[in-house]
């Protein structure tokens, strides 16, 4: 007896969920906007693994407009307030530290697969015909993701933010005619101060995340209109004219709805970059804040976030009469060619595997993005500060030197020399290694060398005694590896006589000379 | 849904049953409702502009500050000294206290230099052994005259006017200085 009712009552359930439904789709047409959407028909070869990043960069933009917002709730943008709230973000607020972690690494992915995504799109041709509004829509939201990151990087501001807001000033400083009136717009006065702040989270928050949904909408509207790229096969080649046809033929024989045909792909690899964000988030925590943003607090090495390290590592790199040039051109010549890229190759190949250039391409450009990151991180141009007070130096080059020699070791550790010369790697690495210095340099060259300086070595001339000078260079020129002669001068002989040596190296050194001479002779 | 919208063209030929007059008038009218709010626009988009460009626009010009007494700096020494900017807003908090490198060769003759590197504007650090100004960031170094020693910064450390009035050590002051002003 129970059982037909309780059919009846799931009947009656099914009936009004029903109903409901079909009341709600007659008035927000959702079986039709579905159809048009999610349902669209794609070619069978595109739910392939090569085709998830995009969705992948979609899902980090929406986690990280989910975890801002909720940032949101504590941040205060202004100077004197915006530390102390990312503290009590980090320290006080229950899960506060994760969320924070969540935004950045959120930005990591967001733009690492936003690259990986473009570098898919450009190897299987799909920027060409008729698809150019798709990719430059798409080049125009690189641009805001990026500005995103590092709008963001400022957000969080600690000493890190604080002078790389003093960077791009710098650069915006460098722009002829109007350069000061860009560093006065940018910083939205005179000197970095809470304003700035305020113009970045402005800038974080409102202005660059709405032009970025504005963008996304045309980005998906256009993968609707044009239909996504069929995966490209070798030899069949875009044509202007009949390629339309081609396209609706391949839906028509080989194609099926994205929803739910084609989207299982997207749907694992979504749920994979949450889990590896989240995991990022757990074991790496968020980053910084570093130090307070006092400008005062001088004593700080600035870096940017990894993103734009390699820009870092550029300006350090770029010869000079190029700089200025480059850090301002550099950006819009390669949006340009970003921008060019569908017109000069609009038709043609779309396979990878027959457009050889297209490959070495993105070699070369991972390959020097890595590399100048990777010495970003490093940057054995920049002097090691505290290298001539912290850094020890080895026992073997201490023992059996003659009282001048260590009096000339001092003069080295005292006068920040290890800043930037290492000895047997240890110091900085600005300058060549000192370890074996007496082999490259005679006693005549290193006395030059350091009261001129050259090289890109500063002239210690004036900042140096005469007798430190001489006790400097009579250690430096012990500093070889064992059993390998000093340099020597080209007017000396190769194999010098020992009467020679002794008279011409009459010093304090001598001896030492002699030491690796005797097994000579 | 889409295609009810696409339908809709259509119907006009057949709804204007040979009402030029009114097709034109509906023209006219279409055209003076986007000609009023090309003006309109425009009148909203000034202050606006005005609004967010007014930093272009306006430069600031540089004030006088003292670093305070000139006894604090010992002759022939290079010295870390603040000063609170000029410009301060109320919320600035710390970011409006400003440093600088205060050399006094002698005398009344001083130097105030910049913390900002020429190059990309880092901090630059004083070292009093070797008598250096060391860059961070890409390795710059400067004299202690500020002239440029190494590295790639394109110019000498930026200097602030000096001036010494009453026994105080005044500099002009208030902008970050950068290659297009070098005068802070
Ligand atoms: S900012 Fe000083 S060397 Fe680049």
């Amino acid at each position: 007896m129970s059982e037909p009712t309780k059919k009846t009552a799931k009947n009656l359930a099914f009936d009004a969920a029903q109903g409901i439904f079909v009341w709600l789709d007659k008035r927000l047409h959702l079986t039709d906007l579905w159809e048009h959407t999610a349902g669209h028909h794609i070619p069978r070869s595109s739910a392939s693994w090569f085709y998830v990043f995009g969705s992948a960069t979609l899902l980090c933009l929406i986690l990280q407009i989910v975890t801002g917002s909720l940032l949101a709730f504590a941040y205060v943008p202004s100077g004197a307030e915006a530390y102390t709230t990312l503290e009590y973000l980090t320290y006080e607020q229950p899960v506060g530290w994760f969320l924070r972690a969540m935004h950045y690494w959120g930005s990591n992915f967001m733009v690492a697969i936003m690259f990986l995504h473009m570098t898919q799109v450009f190897l299987f041709g799909a920027y060409k015909y008729p698809r150019e509004i798709t990719w430059i829509s798409g080049c125009i939201l690189m641009v805001c993701t990026l500005g995103m990151a590092f709008t963001g990087q400022v957000l969080r501001f600690d000493e890190d933010a604080y002078w790389g807001l003093g960077i791009g000033a710098a650069i915006m400083g460098r722009v002829p005619l109007i350069g000061e009136n860009l560093v006065h717009l940018m910083l939205g006065g005179p000197i970095i101060a809470s304003e700035t702040l305020s113009r970045f989270f402005s800038l974080h928050v409102f202005i660059i995340p709405g032009t970025i949904l504005a963008l996304v909408a045309l980005h998906l509207r256009m993968v609707l209109t044009k239909g996504i790229n069929e995966y490209p096969e070798p030899g069949r080649l875009v044509d202007r004219n009949t390629y339309d046809k081609e396209y609706e033929e391949i839906l028509k024989k080989d194609g099926m709805p994205f929803a739910p045909h084609g989207i299982w792909k997207d749907l694992v690899a979504a749920a994979f970059v949450l889990v590896a964000i989240l995991a990022c988030a757990a074991i790496f925590g968020p980053k910084g804040p570093t130090g307070p943003p006092y400008p005062t607090e001088i004593d700080t090495v600035p870096r940017p976030d990894f993103f734009f390290m390699w820009i870092f590592a550029v300006a350090a790199l770029m010869p000079e009469y190029m700089e200025s040039f480059l850090l301002l051109t550099g950006g819009p010549i390669i949006l340009l060619i970003l921008f060019a890229l569908p017109f000069i190759n609009n038709t043609g190949e779309k396979s990878w595997r027959r457009r050889p250039i297209a490959v070495l391409t993105v070699i070369f450009v991972y390959l020097a993005l890595g590399l100048l990151t990777y010495l970003g991180f490093t940057s054995p141009w920049s002097p090691e500060m505290t290298a001539w007070t912290a850094d020890p130096t080895e026992q073997s080059r201490v023992l059996d030197r003659t009282p001048l020699e260590l009096q000339g070791l001092v003069v080295l550790q005292n006068k920040q020399c290890r800043n930037c010369h290492a000895i047997d790697g240890v110091g900085g690495k600005r300058g060549p290694d000192l370890a074996d210095v007496g082999t490259r340099l005679t006693k005549d060259q290193m006395i030059r060398q350091v009261i001129q300086g050259g090289g890109n070595m500063p002239a210690y001339g004036k900042n140096l005694s005469p007798y430190e000078v001489e006790a400097l260079v009579s250690y430096m020129v012990t500093l070889r590896p064992e059993n390998q002669p000093p340099a020597r001068d080209s007017t000396w002989p190769a194999i010098p006589p020992k009467e020679n040596v002794s008279t011409k190296e009459a010093g304090p050194h001598a001896g030492h000379l002699e030491k690796t001479a005797d097994p000579q002779s | 849904m889409i295609s009810h919208r696409h339908k809709e063209p259509e119907k006009k030929p057949c709804a204007c049953e040979g009402a030029d007059k009114a097709t034109s008038r509906r023209d006219f009218l279409f055209k003076m409702g986007v000609g009023l709010n090309v003006v309109a626009g425009a009148m909203v988009s000034l202050p606006l502009i005005g609004y967010v460009m007014s930093s272009f626009v306006k430069i600031l010009p540089t004030k006088g500050i003292s670093l305070g007494p000139i006894d604090q700096f010992p002759e022939g020494t290079t010295r870390l000294a603040t000063y609170t900017n000029p410009y301060r807003r109320p919320w600035d908090g710390e970011t409006a206290e400003i440093p600088c490198w205060v050399r006094r060769i002698q005398g009344e003759q001083f130097q105030v230099f910049a913390i900002n590197c020429t190059h990309l504007g880092c901090p630059v650090r004083w070292f009093d052994e070797s008598k250096l100004f060391m860059c961070p960031c890409h390795g710059g170094a400067f004299y202690q005259d500020g002239s440029h020693a190494s590295g790639p910064p394109p110019r000498g450390l930026y200097e602030y006017k000096v001036s010494v009035v009453n026994n105080e050590l005044i500099i002009d002051a208030g902008l970050l200085p950068t290659l297009a002003r070098p005068n802070a």
